[in-house]
């Protein structure tokens, strides 16, 4: 048997690649991102990038429906995109088994938030698989595609960032057969509207009944008897830090949580002195422990609702015990920050100077809110930049020429579009900025629809953000580029001056793809006059010491955005490159 | 082996500290132990903190290493070094790269820089090596090699062979580096 050291979303892909997936939809989010790069290896399996997760999962309930074994992955907010589908999805129910990874983020390691998915299982009645390390998460999307083929019903295999980025060890199975189901015209399962969909509300509460029957029968529930002072019940990456912490304690490990096996639950508890119920974030298995009158002695209470658990602090809940650890040095904190030679540090540049308000978007450019440039506003949401310019202007519109929109290519693609359609429908003025760097960056530099490669690599059609712009209306779109700082501040200027809507698209590719042209730069320390200015545009490779500046060469990339700010020409190439 | 072993990788982002880790985790595997390695990837790689934490032995369950657990820390900066100190256990070793990376806090003047690191560390680790391993990289003509070269210095520590530690090298590197990333471990190695 090959065993190989993967991380849970390698392991997720592998499982696709073994369980007969035929088709594979997502958009990059961390920490799921890496489930469809994986897959992409696969010629069997058709994967896509969709410009979000509604499309994502849109696409994967057409292939389900057509008889395809299908998964789709995102991040725990993607799943908030897609929910609209998803609730249902769950009524039609499937053909081809479907399975959606949401990657959620306890810790919020690079979120915006930290919403417990789980609830999304039980609220839109669908499986739930809580894997709790890499070998499960490959082997549990052959489960989710059994159970969600069994009982008619979309699964969930929700994951956490410590599985979907911790490499354990996996076992490598056979690719089984790719087989499509039969196609069969069944309007009144697929067609949801009322008369069909208040039939299918009985068909779900059924289902939901004989779920529960499987999840009292199913080994992905399974007792681990040891000493019966302390029983534990646990999912997921919590199991780990159980068995680490308590080696002698009894432990309920529940892979599958929606819905619960509590008739198990109920007999494990009856034989153990104390029942713990230890899950990351919401109490999500505890309170309906509670709820059905079974006496829990310890769980959120104890240890916490928010952020990451580990095997310390639940010595320290169960047992009273404190780490004897040192405690940490005082030293400054190094937060993350754009790249030498990042397209987005101009436009920030340009806007913090002329003093504009800007809603801001997810992506790198999220950190233009961070020292020094501290240009943004505002963050809630993809795509969320565009209408919160076109609500400020609403409420304030005597302030609207200080108001700007920046928004990242992929996010716009995702769901900025129907922001700028608002905007111009709705008689807005607001200038929006798209920094086209041309790649989806953050998540690790993903293709997308206006980059004209696929998933693959593949040529495609590339979307035209000017003529997309155009067509709904904008007349004023002009094109700059990122890096050049005066041309940034005149179309800023200009655009906000104006009283109807406009569009400035800066681009530049992402520094980490585009080859270097321009030579590496140096301070010319006999013309530097220490006035820091260069230090103001927040560029990682330039420091400030003994009243000059110094450019790291081993950083640089020659931008020259430095350059463009230094007011003595101190600044210069490094000769001989 | 007696239980598990817990090595914490702490650096800045992009500074090549996952070849680093693949290499510890191939060892491991070429030993017969179970490996768990975690590590977070987004936002914080963007030049800011960022740490990789393997564990290995007969068994391993949690991939976390918490405070005062790990067995060696190997900084690829002398700052992340003393970030992490406190995460290191009663007989632990600390391989310091004494390369020094401004965070952007010190770059705006908001903080200062720590110019004492180095002597922390050594005052707080039961053992420490220093060696400055960028100007290792630099004179065998490649600054991203650093990584190797510290994961060098740290195998000197363990109980594991050089043969063992080549071995994994040679199924971790592509090909065309391999002479230079052998050239590197040995340097460090012998650092």
């Amino acid at each position: 048997m090959t065993k190989a050291l993967l991380t849970g979303n390698e392991a997720i892909a592998r499982g696709a690649y073994e369980y007969g997936v035929s088709v594979a939809t997502a958009y990059p989010g961390t920490p799921s991102t890496e489930i469809l790069e994986n897959i992409a290896q696969w010629k069997e399996i058709r994967a896509q990038w969709s410009p979000n997760e509604k499309v994502a999962l849109e696409v994967a309930i057409g292939a389900s429906i057509a008889g395809a074994r299908t998964l789709v992955a995102m991040k725990h907010v993607g799943v908030n995109v897609a929910a609209d589908p998803l609730f249902t999805f769950t009524y039609t129910g499937v053909n081809g088994g479907l399975v959606l990874v949401s990657a959620d983020d306890p810790g919020l390691h690079s979120s915006q938030n930290e919403q417990d998915n789980r609830t999304y299982a039980r609220f839109a009645k669908m499986g739930l698989l809580e894997p709790a390390d890499s070998q499960e998460a490959k082997d549990m999307v052959g489960q989710a595609l059994m159970i969600s083929e069994r009982f008619d019903v979309p699964v969930m295999l929700r994951t956490t960032t410590r599985i979907s980025h911790s490499k354990t060890l996996v076992e490598l199975g056979e690719p089984q057969a790719r087989t499509l189901k039969e196609y069969k015209k069944d309007v009144r399962k697929y067609v949801a509207v009322p008369a069909n969909a208040k039939v299918r509300t009985g068909v779900k509460q059924q289902r939901l009944l004989e779920m529960a029957e499987f999840s009292e029968q199913t080994e992905l529930n399974r007792i681990e008897w040891r000493e019966k002072r302390v029983g534990v019940v646990t999912s997921g990456i919590a199991y780990q830090y159980v068995k680490e912490a308590l080696p002698e304690a009894s432990v309920l490990k529940l892979g599958f949580t929606n819905p619960i096996p509590l008739k198990k639950i109920a007999d494990f508890a009856a034989q153990v002195e104390q029942l713990w119920v230890i899950e990351e974030l919401d109490p999500l298995v505890e309170e309906q422990i509670r709820a059905a009158g079974i006496k829990v002695s310890g769980g959120k209470a104890e240890l916490s609702r928010v952020g990451e658990y580990s095997p310390s602090m639940i010595r320290k809940a169960i047992l009273g015990e404190d780490s004897t650890a040192q405690a940490p040095a005082a030293v400054p904190v190094r937060p993350p920050v754009l790249c030498p030679g990042c397209p987005h540090r101009g436009p920030f540049y340009a806007l913090r100077k002329n003093r504009k308000r800007v809603t801001g978007d997810i992506g790198c450019y999220t950190l233009g809110a961070s020292a020094p440039l501290e240009s943004i506003d505002t963050t809630i949401c993809m795509g969320a930049s565009i209408p919160v310019a076109l609500g400020m202007e609403k409420a304030r519109p005597e302030e609207v020429e200080n108001l700007v929109a920046v928004i990242g290519d992929s996010t716009f693609l995702h769901s900025g579009i129907t922001g700028l359609i608002d905007t111009v429908y709705n008689k807005g003025t607001t200038t929006i900025m798209i920094l086209d760097n041309s790649i989806t960056a953050m998540t690790g530099h993903q293709h997308h629809a206006a980059t004209g490669q696929t998933l693959q690599g593949e040529a495609t059609s590339q979307v035209d953000f000017e003529a997309l712009c155009r067509a709904v209306g904008v007349k004023r779109v002009r094109v700059v580029d990122a890096g050049n700082l005066a041309e940034l501040e005149q179309a800023i200027k200009e655009e906000t001056a104006v009283r109807e809507p406009s569009v400035i698209i800066a681009r530049r590719p992402c520094a980490l793809i585009a080859k270097q042209t321009a030579p590496r730069l140096k301070v010319n320390h006999d013309a530097c006059t220490g006035c820091r200015m260069c230090m103001s545009i927040g560029c990682p490779a330039i420091s400030f010491a003994d009243k000059k500046s110094t450019i790291d060469p081993t950083l640089c990339v020659g931008c020259g955005l430095c350059q463009q700010v230094c007011k003595f020409n101190a600044i210069v190439p490094e000769e001989g490159q | 082996m007696k239980g598990t072993m817990s090595i914490l990788l702490v650096g800045v982002g992009g500074q090549g500290t996952i070849l680093a880790s693949k290499i510890l985790s191939e060892v491991a595997m070429r030993q017969g132990y179970d490996v768990k390695m975690t590590e977070i990837h987004g936002m914080a790689q963007r030049g800011g903190s960022v740490v990789t934490q393997v564990r290995m032995g007969e068994k391993v369950h949690s991939p976390l290493i918490e405070p005062g657990q790990a067995d060696y820390i190997v900084a690829f900066e002398q700052l992340e070094g003393l970030r992490w100190m406190h995460y290191l256990n009663d007989h632990g070793t600390v391989i310091v790269n004494t390369q020094r990376i401004n965070p952007m806090t010190v770059i705006t003047g908001a903080a200062e820089y720590p110019g004492d690191a180095l002597e922390q560390i050594k005052a707080g680790a039961p053992n420490m090596v220093q060696l400055n391993a960028l100007d290792i990289a630099k004179q065998l003509g490649n600054m991203r090699v650093v990584n190797v070269v510290l994961l060098g210095a740290m195998a000197k520590q363990t109980t594991i062979t050089k043969d063992d530690w080549l071995a994994a090298l040679e199924t971790t590197v592509p090909a065309r580096f391999l002479d230079l990333n052998r050239q590197a471990f040995l340097a460090g190695y012998s650092a």
